[in-house]
């Protein structure tokens, strides 16, 4: 789960961050309703909405500290064009809380929901609370939003949400300098990347090829899962990826086994990894956030982790083609075989007043997009095509962001973000990392999620 | 007067706080003003004044939602098909569950007898010498610290590095046995053994709450007893066996139990050490799993009352215990 992903020690920062988003909230009202709009925003684009004044959206989001202040001072044209107040809350525990909230008849105007099997279960569980996506809203999705984008925020057929940010999973870090030195390519296709795995096994027997870290405080397992999806869709393909996301074959397929051995022919393959940290049981213990260290380090070479891993290197460490350390797209089967995994969140409506279509609307409009791309240093992105490129800052955020537009990648949404919480969330984690941790079979591995996954 | 329903400045937030002050005090005057001027209350006025706001508490804090649980525990994961027993029979009979119900027993067992061990020995080692409060001291800040930070810190002992090329270790443990010449271990991730070791961070917390209990019932040990017994030539083990522990009895009892409640309910150390993977899931742990991450309501409510269940004869025990030993009184 996206939340999880990003957190780290959460448990370590909760109790901290729990007052500190005490605080925040208690400072939420600070602005004073954003009668006056300044002069240095330009409000044409934001007459559609209307006149908002006084009118306030509640918006209850899993994006804490501190992408929170970005999230808010992307808000601030629409505030100050409409008049309307946008009262933002951000929770760790979103994805339980959410439901009880709803639960309660306590439900925000705006959640962004960062799994699309969620949003499905929401729809599924409280009909008549959730609110489709207004004609504004459908409008700027088909105009801007690839086509499985909207199947993602889509259930039977209905657009509820469009997506707020975006993130691409299908990437490997490596030290362009360390490629550089050994005269090293970047792998056009699997079999060439695993030639290079060879290849840096044979000439550093002193480092290994891989480095991989899959411990994340109660989500410890999640890096595992996604590892596993990257190659299923490569060795068997996006339509048998959709089935068994979508438990129309079963999890423990032969073709996915297939895919799993593929994976433990890295991930638990003690020539291969793990670079510095010791053998293949300390994947499972390795903090997620720290693993590719081993790379500027020389101990290891090549790490497969999402764009957003960038927020973890040393701010020392320049992210470039040609810096210190940079990210290739993990390879397909052939060359014209390209498909993307990725992920996002989804902004879903509670309540059908004007104003929180109106906000709807704003955040899936390029106007926004170019607003948070803005105000966000760098790692953001998102898969709306009307988000102007150079206003990212950052070379791998705008390589994420060529890949999620380019027609020739097959994007799929993470597929553990997709499944039902007691596989997605849970046996899936849990099991890989008894996977690698415990050194379970394979067979067992599968045939356990698969014995998870709730009956209907 | 917006500002009392939403204070937005620090000096609004102070006065607000002081207003809430004053109210308090105003409400609590009239109160004991009032009764100060009632003669002769009725009976049923006295009860329901003091025993309602109680009861109400219980009944709305306590009883209804664990009735709640108790039903949900008999329905499916969204709550709305009976099924009987079902998720009972998954608890006992799914491997996933047997091992986090034998972790749990594992944990209620070790962690009030080792820990009262502990504190006691240390309790009668450190009695009237010299060092008494330093060393009292020294093993009770861990009860001061909170589960997590507790984790957190053993987290870095037990952390494990590769004993190979100039890598450093960097947890405390690993250190110790690559000086001994022995190699790293993995502390979490062994099993059986890591769950021991995740049950010794509970030891270190609780060895100093029981410390303090038994050192001050030591003390109240009358001194003429101690004396006859030294008279009868009782000494050292003997003195330890046949007079402090019997003297101390219902304090012991009290410490053990009450350590034993606290165990059953442990939850941040298996969240913050190792997320419950490796084997070393709890009920305590397992119940908060099910039902918000795997949005399984059934089971979770299922182990939740389990839980409850073994709680039960704790209580009962120590209740019992302190009724006898007010009538021995």
């Amino acid at each position: 789960m996206n939340s999880r992903k990003r957190r780290g020690y959460a448990a370590a920062a909760a109790t901290g961050a729990s007052l500190a988003l005490v605080l925040t909230a208690c400072s939420g009202g600070d602005n004073d309703g954003g009668s006056e709009a300044s002069a240095s925003t330009d409000c044409a684009a934001y007459e559609q909405y209307g006149d908002l004044s006084g009118k306030e959206v509640s918006v209850y989001t899993s994006i804490v500290d501190p992408e929170s202040k970005q999230q808010t001072d992307s808000y601030k044209p629409f505030e100050e064009c409409t008049g309307a107040t946008i009262k933002y809350e951000g929770s760790r525990e979103f994805e339980a809380q959410l439901p009880v909230r709803l639960q309660a008849g306590n439900a925000p105007d705006i959640a962004y929901i960062p799994q699309p099997g969620f949003l499905k279960s929401i729809v599924a569980d409280y009909p008549d609370v959730v609110v489709p996506a207004p004609q504004a809203v459908q409008d700027n999705a088909k105009e801007y939003y690839t086509q499985s984008w909207i199947d993602y925020g889509s259930v039977d057929g209905t657009l509820y949400a469009t997506p707020l940010g975006a993130n691409v999973k299908s990437f490997v870090w490596y030290s362009p300098s360390a490629f550089e030195e050994n005269g090293y390519e970047i792998p056009k296709t699997w079999d060439d990347l695993m030639t290079l795995t060879d290849k840096i096994a044979a000439d550093h027997p002193e480092a290994k090829p891989w480095c991989a870290g899959i411990e994340s405080g109660d989500a410890t397992g999640w890096p595992a899962t996604d590892w596993l999806e990257d190659v299923v869709l490569r060795t068997a393909g996006p339509e048998v990826y959709d089935q068994w996301v979508n438990h129309e074959i079963p999890f423990n397929d032969p073709q996915i086994l297939s895919a799993l051995q593929t994976v433990g022919g890295i991930l638990k393959n003690d020539k291969y990894v793990n670079g510095g940290l010791g053998d293949v049981k300390t994947i499972a213990t390795t903090p997620w956030n720290e693993a590719a260290n081993g790379i500027p380090d020389g101990t290891c070479y090549l790490h497969r982790a999402a764009n957003f891993y960038q927020a973890n290197w040393d701010p020392d460490l320049k992210v470039a083609e040609d810096g210190d350390v940079y990210a290739f797209y993990l390879p397909g089967k052939t060359e014209d075989d390209k498909p993307l995994l990725g992920g996002g969140e989804f902004v879903t409506a509670f309540a059908d007043r004007p104003e929180v279509a109106a906000f709807q609307a704003f955040l899936s409009s390029p106007e926004w997009a170019n607003e948070k791309a803005k105000v966000t240093g760098q790692g953001w992105f998102s898969a709306n095509s009307g988000l102007d490129p150079s206003l990212l800052q950052n070379p791998l955020d705008k390589l994420s962001f060529d890949l999620l537009t380019d027609d020739s990648y097959t994007f799929r949404f993470d597929g553990s973000d997709q499944m039902p919480g007691a596989v997605g969330a849970d046996a899936f984690w849990k099991q890989m990392t008894a996977w690698i941790g415990e050194d379970q079979s394979d067979e067992k591995t599968l045939d356990n999620i698969e014995a998870a996954w709730p009956a209907s | 007067m917006d500002w009392l329903l939403h204070p937005e400045s620090t000096g609004q937030k102070f006065a607000l706080m002081v207003i809430a002050i004053l109210l308090f005090v105003v409400v609590m005057g009239v109160v004991l003003f009032g009764i100060d001027r009632i003669k002769r209350a009725p009976v049923w006025l006295v009860v329901t004044g003091f025993l309602g706001p109680t009861l109400l508490f219980v009944a709305f804090g306590l009883v209804y939602p664990g009735i709640r649980t108790i039903r949900t525990s008999f329905y499916d994961a969204k709550g709305t098909a009976f099924v009987g027993l079902d998720n009972y029979v998954t608890a006992f009979t799914d491997e996933g569950f047997q091992t986090v119900l034998r972790n749990t027993v594992l944990w209620v067992v070790i962690v009030p007898l080792a820990a009262t061990f502990i504190g006691l020995v240390y309790a009668v080692l450190i009695d009237r010498t010299r060092f008494e409060s330093f060393a009292k001291t020294l093993i009770f800040l861990p009860m001061a610290i909170s589960l997590v930070g507790a984790s957190i810190i053993w987290k870095f002992v037990y952390e494990f590095r590769p004993d190979i090329g100039n890598i450093q270790q960097i947890g405390l443990l690993n250190q110790l046995l690559v000086w001994l010449g022995l190699p790293p271990q993995q502390f979490l991730l062994n099993q059986p053994w890591n769950t021991l070791f995740l049950i010794a961070v509970m030891v270190w917390i609780q060895a100093g709450f029981a410390m303090t209990v038994l050192s001050a019932a030591i003390k109240a040990i009358p001194d003429d007893i101690v004396e006859a017994a030294r008279l009868d030539g009782l000494h050292g083990v003997g003195m330890f066996r046949f007079i402090t522990v019997p003297s101390i009895r219902p304090a012991l009892i009290v410490v053990v139990t009450t350590i034993a409640m606290a165990t059953l309910k442990v939850f941040d150390i298996v969240r913050t050490m190792t997320g419950g993977n490796f084997n070393t899931s709890v009920v305590a742990y397992e119940f908060y799993t099910q039902s918000f991450r795997a949005q399984n309501a059934g089971i979770g409510a299922a182990l939740a009352v389990i839980l409850f269940v073994l709680v039960i004869p704790i209580v009962v025990y120590n209740v019992r215990q302190l009724r006898l030993a007010e009538e021995i009184r």
